[in-house]
């Protein structure tokens, strides 16, 4: 079964639509990656799935119910969470109150939600009264991913979580994507470390100047010729 | 000398609650709110209404509390008049602000927006009640209490000083222990990660307005009832509300506290040697001042 399914994807800030055409799919329970070049758009799929660019054509489905150009506060009810590249943290608020920030639109008792995050991210626990702004790189991730994980998503959007880290958290942060997949949420991924993120994944797509290049399995895409030599380097 | 600093700390803390509302105004609505001082007449004048007129007319009785030189019917005005002034704020959004900003208009014409306010509320209050200095209650002059020092504090100021200090303790508790308030410090941080986690961020806007417009009354009044009312008054603040606001970190609510505290009182030591015609002068070379050493404020972090 799919979570999410893009069909024929057309968006851009101006005129020129950035997205031409763009289709995937993330099916239940996968981790699914998105790797292209710089400005072949992966970013700004992302942002169309979750409503902050309306898209000029084509169709954005989760599960079963048409979600094309909602709003991102409606988009993120119907249980997609979505983490920005950057400024994806409340810098002036502490760890705490991020994390309930993301649990805003929930109306119930959210604490043991909070406990869940708390122990895939047990850093976070011991700084839970320090303000994010003063977190490094690695911790600041986690803080977004904790803040997206507070509604129960059933998709994760993530844009580059890796960008910037040390060699070192960029493999903590990769295995606690997976955790969080192994807890049942489906997840798509756009990256720069594409290799990493290919390993993981059940699937991948290759974006270029916002179109389709190519998809396949992980697997698959790690031992082509094509995508080794033009993306992963060598 | 130390008398002085105590007026200046009446005055200061008027002015805090005027800055705190452009600080936060400015943190989430990204808005000079130049129409500021205006809201503070208006709190004012619809005290004055409602003390004068519309409370005699219920039939509310007249009177005065112990040593204080109002009575029942400021009491019953003050929160009153908050709320009308946090209605009208939220109001002029709607029908104002909110459709520049959904034709992503810039800072400049924002402001603009609010200087045309600012002068549609003033020559509303003119024509209404004229240009003659009003006071809550004509021809009551309450003796000073004498402090130690030698320091002499009317009954009234007292009040004004223990009110805004109500009024910041409120706010705080708001700010730190609610969900709502909570969001509006997020979305001051972070309007579009505010907007990612769900959060309504048209309705943190009203929230805000309407604080901003409550304590902007509440300021007006408690300078009423200390000195007079005049329908330049709101005007008139709205440099010691600016400077407060810039010396505090614009968007910093602590530090326009901090910010109205220390203009308030560096006015009022000022006369000691300048004509009080120049307190003014005195708040906006702090300003310049800061603009040109600190521009992000004493309590500023980030720039903006």
């Amino acid at each position: 079964m799919s979570v999410l399914k893009v069909r024929g994807l057309w968006a851009g800030y101006t005129e020129l639509d950035i997205l031409q055409d763009v289709s995937m799919q993330v099916k239940a329970g996968q981790i699914v990656s998105i790797i292209g070049p710089n400005g072949a758009g992966k970013s700004t799929l992302l942002k169309a799935v979750f409503g902050m660019l309306k898209p000029k054509k084509g169709r954005v489905v989760l599960k079963n119910e048409d979600i094309t150009g909602r709003q991102p506060n409606k988009v993120a009810r119907k249980g997609i969470s979505y983490v920005p590249q950057v400024n994806n943290v409340f810098p002036s608020l502490t760890i705490q109150e991020n994390l309930e920030m993301g649990a805003f639109i929930r109306t119930d008792d959210f604490s043991g939600r909070m406990d869940e995050i708390y122990s895939l991210f047990p850093v976070l626990k011991e700084k839970r009264k320090q303000k994010a702004g003063q977190l490094s790189g690695g911790q600041r991730q986690m803080v977004a991913m904790g803040r997206a994980l507070m509604l129960n998503p059933v998709l994760l959007l993530l844009d580059e979580p890796s960008a910037g880290l040390a060699p070192l958290l960029v493999s903590m942060i990769f295995e606690k994507i997976r955790q969080i997949n192994q807890t049942g949420v489906s997840i798509a991924i756009v990256e720069q470390n594409a290799r990493e993120a290919l390993k993981m994944s059940d699937y991948g797509y290759v974006l270029a100047m916002g179109r389709n290049v190519l998809d396949g399995s992980g697997e698959s895409l790690l031992n082509n010729e094509e995508v080794a030599r033009l993306y992963l380097g060598g | 000398m130390v008398e002085l600093v105590v007026y200046g700390v009446v005055l200061g803390s008027v002015i805090a609650l005027g800055a705190i509302g452009i600080t936060l105004v400015y943190g989430i609505v990204r808005l000079a709110n130049f129409a500021h001082g205006e809201f503070m007449t208006a709190g004012a004048y619809l005290a004055l209404l409602v003390v004068t007129v519309v409370l005699p007319w219920l039939g509310v009785p007249d009177g005065t509390f112990g040593p204080l030189s109002f009575g029942v019917r400021m009491l019953v005005a003050f929160p009153l008049c908050m709320g009308v002034v946090a209605g009208m704020a939220v109001l002029i959004d709607r029908l104002l602000y909110r459709k520049l900003r959904l034709k992503n208009s810039g800072p400049v014409i924002l402001a603009m927006a609010s200087l045309g306010i600012s002068f549609i509320i003033r020559m509303l209050i003119l024509i209404i009640w004229g240009a003659d200095y009003r006071f809550y209650r004509p021809g009551v002059l309450r003796p000073a209490m004498d402090l130690p020092l030698g320091i002499k504090i009317r009954p009234d100021q007292v009040f004004i000083i223990a009110t805004v200090l109500v009024l910041v303790v409120l706010l705080h508790l708001f700010l730190q222990k609610t969900r709502m308030g909570k969001a509006m410090r997020a979305t001051a941080d972070n309007t579009e990660l505010a907007l990612i986690s769900g959060i309504d961020t048209e309705a943190i806007v009203m929230w805000t307005w309407g604080i901003g417009g409550g304590l902007a009354a509440a300021a007006g009044i408690l300078y009423g009832i200390d000195v007079q009312l005049h329908p330049g008054m709101g005007w008139n603040f709205l440099i010691p509300l600016f400077a407060a606001a810039i010396l505090g970190g614009i968007g910093n609510m602590y530090g326009a506290l901090v910010g109205g505290l220390v203009i308030g009182i560096a006015e009022q030591v000022s006369t000691a040697w300048l004509t009080p015609t120049y307190k003014l002068a005195v708040a906006f070379m702090i300003m310049i001042l800061i603009l040109f050493v600190r521009p992000q404020g004493i309590f500023g972090e980030r720039s903006r």
